[in-house]
């Protein structure tokens, strides 16, 4: 793609341009999105003080609602979409949460196991007495 | 990965697609950093030293406030790249100068809680619970700050050399950066403040 006139090749978008309105931009996502994330929000917002839930099951529920609004913010304001030109930005994403994943998890995985094998601290402090 | 849909480019969208599938990748490489500071925050959250801990130091009205500015700063923002996509400088400058007072509104309110707990003897240096803390949520601050140095540079550039197509690259770039800052700021409300006060 370095000639300099116009090539005939494997098309992607750019990450934020929309795929289905090239060239002519317009804000109706910008809008749909605005309003699906503003009632994602204010949703988790009121769940933490409401009696709407079952107490033990708002914190899964928040993240739910977390999941949901950032592929809202993906979708309506980044653009990234399941088309075919926009395989690559899509695989790119992919790997990025699989390695968000990876650290995460891994990280409360392994810390929750070293403190379940180590003594408990007020044994540590009579040991070291 | 190759996706033929058969369209002609010319060599100036192709450069637009590079740049912004580059900087995508950069944008997920930040993201992952911050996984790293949210997986410190996960793990340490209870090591509270004594001290304060996360329902008694967080007030939700203000993060609903800073929650509010940020989401419509995302909404000025795409409205600001719409208008550079349409060459309309007018709409361009409105909705920019709305993102910075947004995007400036929400610092201060961050600022306001930044000093506010430490003047509440909360600073980092209290507990490992509140090192986390203020790593997550000042890094992110300071992308932030870095996102309003940058738009004011854009707003300076189009002032100055108008709708080029390098610039438009710059302006797509800095859309992307200031979503993605948006769609950390949902994990960390959610993660750090309204799963932190839930009993």
């Amino acid at each position: 793609m370095t000639g300099s006139g116009p090539t005939r090749d494997e098309v992607q978008v750019a990450p934020g341009d929309a795929p289905e309105t090239q060239g002519e931009p317009s804000i109706s996502a910008y809008v749909i999105g605005l309003v699906l994330a503003s009632g994602l929000t204010v949703l988790s917002f009121y769940i933490t003080r409401g009696t709407l839930f079952w107490q033990p099951s708002i914190p899964t529920a928040l993240i739910v609602l977390a999941i949901a609004q950032m592929g809202v913010h993906l979708v309506f304001f980044l653009h990234i979409t399941s088309g075919p030109d926009s395989t690559n930005n899509v695989l790119a994403l992919a790997f990025g949460i699989l390695i968000v994943f990876l650290i995460i998890a891994g990280s409360l995985w392994i810390m929750a196991n070293l403190n379940h094998n180590m003594l408990p601290m007020d044994q540590i402090m009579k040991m070291q007495r | 990965m190759i996706a033929t849909v058969g369209r002609v480019v010319s060599t100036s969208e192709s450069k637009r697609i590079a740049a912004g599938y580059g900087f995508w990748i950069f944008l997920l490489s930040d993201i992952i950093m911050f996984a790293c500071f949210f997986a410190g925050y996960a793990v340490l959250v209870h090591a509270t030293n004594g001290g304060p801990d996360a329902p008694q130091l967080f007030d939700l009205d203000r993060v609903a406030v800073e929650t509010a500015c940020l989401l419509g700063s995302s909404f000025t923002c795409g409205l600001a790249f719409v208008a550079s996509g349409k060459r309309r400088a007018a709409l361009f400058y409105m909705a920019m100068a709305a993102t910075l007072v947004l995007g400036a509104s929400f610092l201060a309110l961050e600022g306001a809680e930044f000093s506010s707990m430490v003047a509440r003897n909360a600073g980092p240096t209290h507990s490992a619970f509140l090192s986390a803390f203020f790593a997550l949520v000042g890094c992110h601050g300071i992308h932030v700050s870095i996102g309003l140095l940058w738009l004011m540079t854009m707003m300076a550039q189009v002032y100055a050399k108008g709708f080029r197509d390098d610039i438009l690259r710059r302006i797509l770039c800095f859309n992307l950066f200031w979503h993605a800052l948006d769609i950390i700021w949902v994990a960390l409300f959610t993660v750090v403040y309204l799963i932190g006060v839930t009993p």
